[in-house]
């Protein structure tokens, strides 16, 4: 059985065309019976994103599929399927495995280490098994890429970092503060991008909001909104000493915050650390605030630095993650590859071992005079003659389970041999083994 | 081999193993071996309180008599303060540098420095262990504000300038480091406090004078004023952060010194004199 993927990505399609080709999640029925109606299909997973579409799926015959998949997904969305062919790709084999581990595990996102696409797999798979279009190979694999997906998030550090400008804020102020509990934060003016940092320290742990505005009204109504306290703009400075977070935006045209009067503010609060966040352009505080000891003052463009250190960073995290992938690759690969093979060399065995029994059985009977010693040899030269028998079939399924070309054997020993198809490991398989029972009869 | 120098080796090989779990634990950023460096180091500290009780058992005084047992005692002393403040605050930053800097004297004691003292009746008072285990801990205690001390001012630069190397990842953050400055003041300067009253009280008892002004004496009060001067600080005028990392590291400059090189001019804390005295 061969496992592949066609689809598109933010590395290989612009946005129209991804927009066009999504699958909303509100009816992922149809298009997921519908392929899995494919003949080429057995099993079949659509993972929709806003970053990518892409179609998992197992077949016997790996090319058909491709062709089978590209086609639905033209005729499905209506799309020229010249226009949507060079934004595609399609891998299979050990390919895929490597593909859907990166992809679950954040690698291949556009913002690397970013948490949602798990979640959205995990939606992906949850559609596809309400509507049972998974079987055994696609249950196991979408398993494993959340395992893996969870292994390379605990065992590297590839989504510690923040990587927007108000997280980086928050991630900051830890770094200063330590935790956030029992810290006082100011808004100054009401841009987005500040009350936006201030809804992402007061989620972190930060209890007092103190929020000023030239026009009070909409102070009042902002430190409603946090349950802070709204202040008056005419002598906000004077409530600074109590306060340890500060975010600025507004519009003035110069320094709403001078040296002097954070040097007063900084000695009133014994040497208490500041964190200063300047938002606007142009800027609120004077640069040169930052040269105050225990005052850290950064603007937007520092906040833009950060992150970029932050990238860094998760990419090299990122390669500790890439080695971690390639060896579960690997492993379930194997698996895929001994799948087939290791249940026919069991039920080959089996049955002949079964012929054996019932012979030696019958005709045992028939000499009830013979000796124990006799007896022993007949059962050691039938085995014997069973063994040689099955010893070069079996060495063959063996040494070809490494291969693509597998299946070939497989089938031909099950149907010379007439061998009952191979019991499904899971649960879950039931229902693919009803779905491809009941498309063998139509 | 005798069973202190065997538990000696097996103290050596337990902290090497804690020394590299934690280097992979923070260079790699392998969080999760946190853990296992620190059970490696608790075991690692149980051998080598083995290995000092061995000794003392041998020798039949507190294993403090020379440069050898010295650095054994005080990378004893510094292991269990470091695994003290760890308990609370959980600074695989802090053990990545303790743990190679006590293998390091640990290595040192045991190959260049290694020697089992003849007993020596001087030392044969209960003031010698009060006081010695006084001084040690208040060395451990402020080794660790001079590491946290550093840490805070690398830290520091790095929000400063704005300038992020992979180490602002590896470093906790600097309420953390500073707490830890004034943790270690507030547990160390009544030790050394201790260890000079201590002292004073033994010295008058051995040879009949509280104070004598020999150079150990003498940079010992200096020093102790310098920290008496950061705890003042600290209280009253609100130093902190980066000044108070600075006097940390300054303080333990002057520590180092009247540690090792007074030594050499000390006539009553110099290792060799006590074969003088006897």
């Amino acid at each position: 059985m061969n496992i592949l993927v066609v689809g598109l990505s933010h590395k290989t399609a612009p946005v129209h065309i991804r927009e066009r080709v999504a699958f909303p999640p509100t009816a992922m029925q149809e298009p997921l019976q519908q392929l899995l109606a494919l003949p080429a299909i057995a099993e079949t997973v659509i993972v929709s994103t806003c970053n990518r579409v892409e179609i998992y799926a197992t077949s016997r015959d790996a090319e058909g599929a491709v062709a089978q998949i590209k086609h639905f997904l033209s005729s499905f969305h209506s799309i020229d399927a010249d226009e949507l062919e060079p934004h595609l790709y399609d891998l299979s084999g050990s390919e895929v495995i490597h593909h859907l581990f990166r992809v679950a595990s954040s690698l291949d996102s556009m913002v690397i280490g970013e948490p949602q696409i798990l979640g959205q797999i995990k939606t992906a798979y949850g559609y596809a098994t309400e509507y049972k279009t998974v079987g055994l190979i696609l249950n196991r694999f979408l398993h494993k890429a959340f395992s893996v997906a969870k292994r390379v998030r605990t065992e590297t550090e590839i989504a510690s970092s923040a990587v927007s400008v108000s997280f980086a804020a928050v991630e900051l102020a830890r770094k200063i503060f330590g935790q956030l509990e029992n810290k006082t934060v100011m808004l100054i003016g009401a841009g987005e991008m500040c009350e936006l940092a201030a809804r992402h320290f007061v989620n972190n742990g930060v209890t007092n909001v103190l929020v000023t505005n030239r026009t009070f009204e909409r102070a009042e109504k902002l430190a409603a909104e946090f349950n802070g306290r709204p202040i008056l703009f005419d002598n906000f400075t004077d409530h600074l000493d109590q306060v340890d977070i500060v975010l600025t935006s507004t519009g003035a045209p110069g320094f709403i915050l001078e040296h002097a009067t954070l040097e007063a503010v900084i000695k009133k609060r014994r040497n208490r650390p500041m964190f200063l966040i300047d938002i606007a352009v142009p800027r609120d505080i004077d640069p040169h605030v930052n040269s105050i000891n225990n005052i850290y003052l950064y603007d937007v463009d520092d906040l833009q630095e950060v992150i970029q250190a932050n990238m860094k960073e998760r990419q090299k995290e990122a390669k500790k993650a890439e080695v971690m992938v390639l060896s579960e690759v690997d492993q379930f690969h194997q698996w895929l590859g001994t799948l087939d093979v290791v249940p026919t060399i069991v039920a080959l065995r089996t049955k002949f071992e079964q012929i054996r029994k019932e012979e030696v059985e019958k005709t045992l009977s028939r000499f009830s005079d013979l000796g124990k010693k006799e007896r022993k040899a007949i059962e050691a030269m039938t085995s014997a003659i069973v063994n040689k028998a099955l010893h070069h079939p079996v060495t063959l399924l063996k040494q070809c389970s490494e291969e693509t070309s597998c299946d070939i054997y497989v089938d031909a020993v099950r149907t010379l041999f007439d061998l009952a198809p191979p019991e499904p490991e899971e649960e879950q398989c039931e229902s693919h083994e009803e779905i491809t029972a009941e498309r063998i009869k139509e | 081999m005798s069973v202190n120098i065997l538990l000696y080796k097996i103290t050596l090989v337990v902290y090497l193993t804690a020394t590299i779990l934690f280097l992979i634990d923070v260079l790699l950023r392998r969080t999760s071996l946190g853990k296992y460096a620190r059970g490696a180091l608790v075991i690692g500290l149980l051998v080598h309180t083995a290995t000092l009780a061995t000794r003392y058992v041998e020798v039949g005084q507190t294993p403090v008599a020379n440069l050898h047992e010295a650095l054994s005692f005080f990378a004893w002393m510094l292991i269990g303060s470091y695994l003290l403040l760890d308990l609370r605050y959980r600074l695989d930053s802090l053990g990545v540098l303790v743990c190679p800097l006590a293998l390091i004297m640990m290595i040192a004691a045991g190959i260049i420095f290694y020697e089992v003292p003849n007993p020596n009746p001087m030392l044969d008072s209960w003031w010698f262990p009060v006081h010695v285990s006084l001084a040690f801990a208040g060395y451990a205690v402020f080794t660790l504000a001079f590491l946290a001390g550093i840490m805070y001012l690398l830290q520091e630069r790095m929000l400063k300038t704005k300038s992020f190397s992979g180490l602002y990842y590896r470093l906790p953050s600097l309420d953390i480091l500073d707490t830890i400055n004034y943790r270690c003041l507030s547990f160390g300067f009544p030790l050394m406090t201790m260890a000079i009253i201590s002292g004073a009280v033994w010295a008058n008892q051995a040879w009949g004078g509280y104070w004598r002004w020999d150079p150990k004496e003498t940079s010992a009060l200096v020093t102790w004023f310098l920290y008496a001067a950061l705890l003042h600080g600290r209280l009253n005028i609100g130093w902190r952060g980066r000044r108070a990392a600075i006097v940390a590291i300054i303080g333990f400059i002057f520590l180092i010194f009247s540690l090792f090189s007074v030594n050499m001019m000390s006539a009553a804390h110099n290792f060799e004199s006590f074969k003088g005295l006897q």
